[in-house]
């Protein structure tokens, strides 16, 4: 494998990890605005224990592959930042709006229902804006001469594209955090919230897969070389729709039998992982070698060899020291919680 | 104001809002460890209810570093893509690593708030160590890319294009440790301050003698000595910082010293203003010969002048005024910490007298506004530059324009951040005492941390 295209993985790794807690962390936010008034559920406490403790480090992980970039593909810092900078300053403001009062709300219980609603409304807003940059980069409308370019917003906001993948990531969005809160409150034993989530994921998920093929339709009209690039590689899109009915499976079946069947949501969860990991590697594929259609590919934006190596190399050290600590902290905390919702049943 | 001016006023509100927060929060924890270090010195138990209030404040103010920093990091890209393709290509190390040590302090301040209580005392301070580490560390990569633009190196241009790219040279640059540390010093000593001011003022509010009152005295002195031992470090730091800049950057010490003629012999100006047409600092005082003195050791040295160099290079020469407010503030900081010091142990005095605590407690917003003005000093001294010598911001700015609405936008942002982080810490400290806290420590199996900051 070339250095780009081991970057260019790297970058596409971080995307997908990113895409995926900060869906969770989103979607969190959206329920629990959802279910505030249905109080005796609990769907919006288990919501809103999801939500703190990953806040941190959802954050620095945008800065983090915003300097993955510039440090990989400091070639493509130009372009990039000026087609990205209105979208980008919006999710910004949103984003740190609802960090600060995430935070803030640990201390003045006055907030917790402006803050449920804050981070209800932007946890919808910012996954579509999110999304933006993915038509930004493919559809070709960064346009102008190096040192010069500009988007077109005009054309954006009137691509049918534009609004399938704003359509995608809501409903992406929604359905991976349903997804995974009926998981977890299956696990915490709250199954009043654990059906209202299964339910709510019963009806995205068929909705997020509309949306996707919508997204597929108005590619092949408006960008057609990536929906060629993509249809190359349709029998891995076939796999991730068989991924996608296992996780239909696994939530409908024990819908239809008629004994009192919990559902098995964890391996719903895993499923519909590996359908987005497949989905999104056969999209990135198909984007290579252009990181900004038509204006910059990978090898026109790679950064010089030297800072490569180095970069990785702290890349490599950097993760061997951090990932087994968050995995410490991680576990330490999901049993913290489940001990404070046994807890609460007791005391109920 | 034209565009360029627009991205510089746009950057520049958001570190003027980020580095409160982001230097608060790497003197903090240096306190915190100081505090804990004092509990297993003395097992008085205020010292880890001194240490739980700092811990708690710190987390609240998190809230704002946090997201200011997170749109530091986005926007550089957003508002200075020139500037950043050169760094990306050059200079990537040291925020590839400050993600790492953020994330090092947020795991480890974690693991120090969930688990307070449940660890041994040496793991609560290797814990609270490596937060303070972690802290200290982002301060210094962050400030090393600061450093890197005054003494670029580890790369050349040829016809346009970076060559002969050594990313540990960049890294490396000449200027790294002066200025990281700086960064690190004038930041404990802020840390210290504020502490103190904080304290004073609670001194001020208690009778004395009163438990309170001897809870805030406590922390008073430990931000004294520790105020002391920082501010007097900064000021030689200091030091060597302005000898790297007689060396490094002459036009930056010269504007900041309104020197016009090239001379050996000159004379350090204090106070005043740099008049351009006159090409003096009027309504200065001058100690003569002092500034050939302190840069390079020797009266016979030669400070070059602004004259010797193209006007269009020069920094803007309000600098002078910056410049030295900071070194006041830092000398008045000096003089204020050894005389409570000298009052307390040498003199036997049991509390400070109420002028003294008045000017504690002034001193916390004074040391924000020294490294405000050292900040502003600092990045303006280097116009019309962003990479001395090789990028000007011309080239580094966006090619987007309408950047006004943008502007305001995050001006709204930071007025309601800046607004509620100061409600939030009243709303919580009026609701928790200080008093509370020492009786819940009191109890045993009583949980001091809540869980959830």
């Amino acid at each position: 494998m070339s250095d780009a295209l081991l970057a260019i993985t790297l970058v596409w790794g971080f995307i997908f990890l990113y895409a995926i807690m900060a869906s969770m962390d989103f979607g969190a936010g959206f329920w629990a605005m959802t279910y505030i008034k249905k109080e005796e559920t609990n769907a919006t406490k288990i919501a809103n224990s999801y939500l703190s403790p990953t806040w941190e480090v959802t954050n620095t992980f945008v800065v983090g592959l915003v300097i993955a970039i510039y440090s990989l593909f400091p070639g493509a810092v130009f372009p990039i930042g000026v087609a990205l900078i209105v979208p980008a300053s919006l999710i910004l403001v949103l984003l740190c709006i609802r960090s600060a009062f995430l935070v803030f709300s640990h201390s003045v219980d006055k907030y917790e229902k402006a803050l449920t609603y804050i981070s209800g409304l932007t946890g919808l807003i910012i996954p579509g804006l999110l999304i933006s940059v993915l038509p930004i980069t493919h559809l070709g409308f960064v346009e102008g001469v190096r040192g010069n370019e500009e988007l077109n917003l005009s054309k954006l906001f009137t691509s049918p594209n534009e609004y399938a993948f704003v359509g995608f990531g809501i409903m992406s969005t929604l359905f991976l955090s349903s997804l995974l809160l009926s998981d977890y409150s299956k696990q915490a034993d709250e199954m009043k919230a654990y059906k209202i989530y299964r339910r709510d994921a019963m009806i995205t998920g068929p909705l997020m897969l509309v949306m996707a093929l919508l997204v597929m339709l108005t590619l092949r009209n408006e960008a057609n070389w990536i929906y060629l690039g993509m249809m190359k590689n349709s029998a891995l899109l076939f796999i991730s729709l068989i991924f996608f009915i296992i996780s239909g499976i696994a939530l409908y079946l024990p819908y239809f039998s008629k004994q009192e069947v919990k559902g098995m949501p964890r391996l719903a969860v895993i499923a519909i992982i590996i359908q987005y990991l497949i989905g999104s590697y056969v999209y990135g594929i198909a984007h290579l070698p252009y990181i900004i259609y038509p204006n910059v590919t990978i090898l026109s934006g790679f950064t010089d060899p030297t800072s490569f190596r180095a970069v990785f190399a702290t890349y490599i050290v950097g993760f061997a020291i951090l990932v087994p600590g968050f995995y410490y902290f991680w576990s330490i905390f999901m049993k913290d919680q489940r001990r404070k919702f046994k807890r609460r049943q007791m005391s109920n | 104001m034209d565009h360029i001016q627009m991205a510089r006023a746009m950057f520049g509100t958001n570190m003027a809002v980020h580095i409160i927060f982001a230097t608060i929060g790497v003197g903090l924890p240096m306190m915190m460890l100081a505090a804990e270090l004092m509990y297993q010195r003395t097992k008085d138990l205020q010292y880890v209810v001194m240490a739980k209030r700092w811990t708690k404040t710190l987390g609240v103010l998190l809230g704002v570093g946090i997201p200011t920093g997170t749109i530091a990091g986005v926007q550089l890209s957003l508002l200075w893509p020139g500037f950043m393709e050169v760094i990306g290509r050059v200079m990537a190390l040291p925020f590839q690593i400050e993600i790492y040590a953020f994330m090092v302090e947020a795991l480890f301040m974690s693991i120090y708030v969930y688990a307070a209580e449940k660890i041994k005392p040496w793991a609560r301070i290797v814990s609270l160590f490596f937060v303070a580490f972690g802290a200290l560390a982002s301060a210094v990569l962050i400030s090393n890319v600061h450093a890197f633009e005054g003494t670029p190196a580890g790369f050349r241009f040829e016809n346009g294009e970076i060559v002969d790219v050594d990313p540990w040279a960049a890294f490396f640059n000449p200027s790294f440790l002066v200025t990281a540390g700086h960064t690190a010093l004038t930041a404990y000593t802020t840390g210290a301050f504020v502490v103190a001011s904080v304290a004073a003022y609670k001194m001020l509010k208690n009778k004395y003698g009163t438990a309170e009152f001897n809870f805030h005295q406590k922390a008073l002195r430990i931000s004294i000595v520790l105020g002391l031992v920082f501010s007097f470090l900064t000021a030689l730091n200091g030091h060597a910082t302005t000898q790297h800049l007689y060396r490094e950057q002459p036009e930056k010490l010269a504007a900041a010293e309104g020197l016009f003629e090239t001379q050996d012999h000159a004379g350090l100006t204090l106070f005043g203003y740099t008049d351009r047409e006159a090409q003096e600092v009027k309504y200065g005082i001058e100690f003569p010969w002092l500034l050939s003195f302190l840069s390079g050791n020797s009266f016979d040295t030669v400070v070059t002048g602004l004259n010797d160099f193209p006007e269009e290079y020069w920094p803007p020469l309000y600098v002078h005024i910056l410049f030295n407010a900071m070194v006041m503030i830092g000398s008045g900081l000096i003089a204020l910490a050894l005389f409570a010091l000298v009052w307390n142990k040498w003199l036997k005095k049991e509390t400070y007298p109420k002028w003294i605590l008045w000017l504690f407690v002034a001193s916390g917003p004074l040391s924000v506004i020294s490294i405000e003005c050292g900040w502003i000093f600092a990045c303006t001294g280097r116009q019309p530059w962003t990479i001395y010598r090789m990028l000007t911001t011309e080239d580094s700015v966006t090619s987007y324009e309408n950047l006004g609405f943008l502007f305001t936008m995050f001006i709204i942002v930071y007025i309601i951040l800046c607004v509620s982080v100061v409600f939030t810490l009243l709303y919580y400290f009026k609701r928790h005492s200080v008093m509370d806290d020492i009786y819940k420590a009191e109890q045993k199996g009583v949980r001091l941390f809540d869980s959830n900051s």
